[in-house]
């Protein structure tokens, strides 16, 4: 028998409608699990073990009040995570629950108030599980430079889980929660969810509320789901994603019924899925490139049009992102000096000060023309060249990450590890794009390799629709990690 | 060697009194109010709190650029100003770099009947910082930060250094301050802070036919326009005997900053090397650049079109009631003098009572502590009528009333006469009765004294 830390969202809730499981034991075997592997997986800095257990019994008083299925299924309708476990990344606030983005300096940080996204969670119902690791500050893709310690791949140990979110990426993908919750800037959902072989969605900047999320380049941070099925992606994006009034650059864009819309029939039919050139790298892993072409192959027979298209080299995204997101740093981690709470700077380490320093230097009077600027000039060439691609096709397909999961310590001595893992996400990413990421297949070594399909500005609808067709073909989700 | 010109200008703060902070839902009214009580995660920079911005603040900074005739940029942005401060809990102040609200202005004003114009260079809106306390902490020295005054709405004035005096300077001060008072969108009380005024100085030195300039100087901690001109006159002197003995001139990166001490009554070095320090400007990317359509600009002059200056009021009281120049500054001095005038003006004309009336009244009454605060314009005005109607029997006609009531009085005159003084008050009464209070009671004592002799 299934144990219930295995199921998706949409499965734990019709087990709950139909009586078959409590929200005590959806949590109880989340724990379980926990306790059982995550000594080795690591993917969790801090437990909500107890807070979790008591708001899992509300939930189920509250359904124990309702008479049939009925009822308890129009309950769902307010509250779509009811009783649903939710890991969340480390760099939201979450209020008298331990905030430290992974880093040393925030080690003892309480905070006095939730996240715009953690309140989403709540008032829908979902109960927080814990806080997953990431590297710190979310400075990095293989969560190897947590400051505290590094989350293993749940398909091979010895493999790194991708970063930052690592730590969400691998608590799904060993079924340690139903779900989790991440934030990339460029990268940082899609790639572990890919090295992780489990669904990762980024969605388009502004669209999900950046407010009580943990600072890093404030331009480009989205939160986001990662999820074991494309359709809980999409109902966890229904409840996160609107505009919030303490984020100021969230869009007011209405937010369409995404778990809904992957309902309708034909919905690829004669859609144009565009493949640029420029994303099938040299030197890219053979079997992750022969993964793709399957899924654009996938898609093709299930009606989808797929073209050739050429987009700028995503090289040039890597220098604006670098300039950009260092800049950003530099001053959004200027508030970490001890004085009101944490500790003092001298506990941060090699990575974030290497940031600090680069974009120090890249903002002081002088350079800022020279660096700062001219990426921003270079950012809008990079929305534009994504712009008359849409003119052209709907969605764009290609690899999410060059290779499957690196092994523990590829990230030694390489300061750009992370930006070059990334470089087929960062494009999308500094033009605020929706993306997602979701598994491709498997290497010969039995790791995950993903693809991520990116649309315009807030065609999440549109992503989603395209990326369950091909989920419910590939059915690669269905995979299980040996643990 | 002598002084040919002397050159000031200004950077004024003034703080706006909006309900909320600028960017939270915190209160702004910060003075006097119980330590670190009116702060959050946004004013207290916690980690992941963001700004929104307060658009009352920015129509008022929007208000103030137009009465300093500044044009209205249809595309502004906020920006990120780092540097390191235990008062600044982000490590960056959000400011107005290179596209403020307002930019390119000028405003008048007059010194001894003169008009004299000064530019403004722009306007800007940002952040205040918190407020360091240093003090003793069970006997132990210690400095304690107080985030109040974090995140409130600071409006940033600066002039081009075109002053040549520190009288003008001052007079500009007091102009501005009467103006945003106008405006109803600042107190600007200096006393207490909300208004701060940081002059640079320096000076143009002819020397055997040679024209020399001084390094310029930022004067800080001035709290009193008082205190402007003395410490601006303090450092025109001191920077005329300095370049006399040591000869130093102006030069990038030799301005200095210099401290205004109210009890030495001087100013003493702070800091060298300012232009040296890099707050490595950046465009803030919590907050949205902000594009104001032609229907925005429309409303804000709109806005403030409905608003009356005091320039436009002195001049219309002049123009149509008649005042003198100097009468009118003295009641345009503040918004709710002018206008109380102006109400009395209105209710006097049906009693027959002039402005000019009214005006010596409110004047004399403005200098003792502004009695007329107690009264409503229609209790002033009938009071003016009284005392007018007062005046309005002279003696003779007085004197003939004074012998009826005397006449239909015979007993208390006698009572009177017996020794009981007292009863005089009670025959003014009678005497005002028939006199309608048309007769002064000062006059009315006297002749009934006389009379009873």
């Amino acid at each position: 028998m299934t144990k219930f830390n295995e199921l998706t969202i949409s499965d734990a809730q019709k087990k709950i409608i139909k009586g078959e499981i409590s929200c005590r034991e959806l949590v109880l075997d989340c724990l379980a699990k926990i306790k059982q592997t995550d000594e080795k997986v690591k993917a969790f800095v801090t437990l909500n073990s107890e807070k979790a257990l008591s708001l899992a019994d509300e939930e189920d008083k509250r359904l124990a009040f309702l008479k049939d299925t009925k009822q308890i299924g129009n309950l769902f309708r307010d509250y779509p995570l009811l009783g649903i476990p939710v890991a969340v990344k480390d760099n939201f606030s979450t209020k008298g629950l331990l905030t430290t983005a992974s880093a040393k300096v925030l080690e003892n940080y309480k905070p006095v108030f939730d996240a715009s996204v953690v309140k989403k969670i709540n008032d829908a119902g979902g109960i927080i599980l814990g806080k997953t690791n990431m590297d710190a500050w979310a400075h990095g893709s293989s969560t190897e430079s947590s400051d505290f310690f590094t989350t293993r791949n749940p398909w091979n140990l010895e493999r790194l889980a991708g970063g930052s979110s690592g730590g969400s990426a691998a608590a799904v993908a060993a079924d340690l929660t139903i779900a989790a919750i991440g934030s990339e800037t460029a990268g940082s959902i899609r790639q572990p969810a890919c090295w992780c072989g489990v669904v990762g969605m980024k969605p388009t900047y502004g669209r999900v509320s950046r407010y009580g999320v943990i600072a890093m380049a404030s331009s480009t941070d989205s939160p986001g789901p990662i999820t074991k099925s494309v359709s809980d992606a999409a109902l966890m994006l229904g409840v996160i994603a609107g505009k919030d009034e303490a984020d100021a650059t969230s869009s007011p864009t209405s937010v369409p019924d995404y778990l809904t819309c992957l309902g309708e029939e034909n919905k690829i039919k004669g859609i144009k899925i565009g493949v640029a050139k420029q994303y099938f790298l040299k030197g890219i892993d053979s079997e992750v490139e022969k993964n793709a072409y399957q899924a654009i192959k996938i898609l093709e027979k299930a009606g989808a049009q797929i073209k050739e298209i050429s987009l700028l080299d995503p090289k040039y995204a890597v220098a604006v992102y670098t300039v950009i997101q260092r800049s950003e740093v530099s001053s959004n981690l200027g508030r970490y000096d001890g004085i009101r709470f944490g500790h003092d700077r001298s506990y941060f380490k090699d990575e974030a000060k290497r940031r600090i320093m680069f974009g120090t230097y890249s903002l002081s009077a002088g350079y800022y023309d020279q660096y700062y600027k001219k990426a921003q000039k270079v950012r809008t060439l990079i929305g534009q060249d994504f712009e008359k691609a849409f003119k052209e096709v709907d969605l764009i397909i290609g690899p999410t990450s060059p290779c499957p999961a690196l092994g523990i310590g590829a990230t030694k001595e390489a300061s750009m590890f992370g930006e070059m893992q990334d470089i087929l996400l960062e494009a999308s990413s500094v033009a605020g794009l929706p993306a997602i990421s979701l598994p491709s297949g498997f290497s010969s070594e039995g790791l995950p390799t993903g693809i991520q399909i990116i649309g315009p500005s807030f065609s999440e609808e549109q992503i989603f629709k395209t990326a369950f067709i091909y989920e419910k073909i590939a059915r690669w989700h269905e995979r299980k990690p040996k643990l | 060697m002598k002084l040919k010109r002397i050159l000031i200008g200004l950077e004024i703060h003034i703080e706006l009194k909006t309900k909320s902070k600028m960017f939270c839902g915190c209160s702004a009214v910060h003075f006097e109010k119980i330590p670190n009580s009116q702060t959050c995660p946004v004013c207290l920079g916690l980690p992941g709190a963001l700004p929104v911005p307060n658009f009352k603040a920015i129509e008022s900074v929007i208000l103030i650029g137009q009465a300093l005739n500044c044009e209205i940029l249809k595309e502004s942005k906020f920006d990120r100003k780092n540097y390191f401060y235990p008062d600044l809990p982000k490590g960056y102040q959000i400011s107005q770099y290179d596209q403020p609200f307002c930019l390119n202005g000028w405003l008048e004003y007059k010194i001894q009947g003169t008009n004299y114009r000064a530019k403004i260079r722009r306007v800007h809106l940002e952040e205040d910082t918190g407020k360091l306390v240093h003090t003793q902490v069970k006997g132990k020295s210690c400095s304690l930060i107080d985030f109040n005054r974090s995140g409130c709405p600071l409006v940033e004035i600066v002039t081009e250094p075109e002053f040549d005096s520190s009288l003008a300077a001052k007079t500009f001060l007091e102009k501005l301050q009467k103006i945003v008072r106008y405006l109803e969108v600042a107190d600007a009380d200096m006393e207490k802070g909300q208004m701060r005024c940081e002059p640079t100085v320096n000076l143009e030195i002819e020397d055997g036919g040679k024209n020399y300039f001084t390094p310029l100087v930022e004067i800080k901690n001035i709290n009193s326009f008082r205190f402007v001109q003395k410490a601006i006159d303090f450092e025109v002197e001191r920077q005329f005997k300095d370049f006399e003995e040591k000869r130093i001139e102006k030069m990038p990166g030799n301005k200095t900053t210099r401290g205004w001490s109210e009890k030495k009554l001087e100013t003493g070095l702070q800091r060298t090397k300012e232009e040296a320090s890099d707050y490595r400007y950046f465009p803030e990317p919590d907050i949205p650049p902000i594009f104001w359509s032609d229907k925005q600009i429309t409303n804000f002059k709109e806005l403030f079109k409905k608003i009356v200056l005091p320039d436009k009021l002195e001049s219309r009281f002049i123009s149509l009631y008649g005042l003198r120049p100097e009468q009118a500054e003295i009641l345009c001095r503040d918004k709710e003098t002018a206008f109380y005038f102006e109400k009395c003006v209105e209710l006097g004309k049906i009693k027959k009572i002039t402005s000019l009336d009214i005006v010596n009244k409110l004047i004399n009454q403005s200098k003792k502590a502004k009695q007329f605060a107690d009264l409503s314009p229609k209790e002033f005005i009938e009071k003016i009528g009284e005392s007018q109607k007062l005046f309005s029997l002279n003696k003779e006609e007085i004197s003939l009333i004074a012998d009826r009531v005397l006449k239909e009085n015979q007993k208390i005159q006698d009572e009177y006469r017996k020794g009981k003084t007292q009863v005089l008050g009670f025959l003014i009464g009678l005497v005002q009765k028939e006199a309608k209070g048309k007769a002064d009671p000062r006059i009315v004592q006297k002749i009934l004294a006389e009379k009873l002799a």
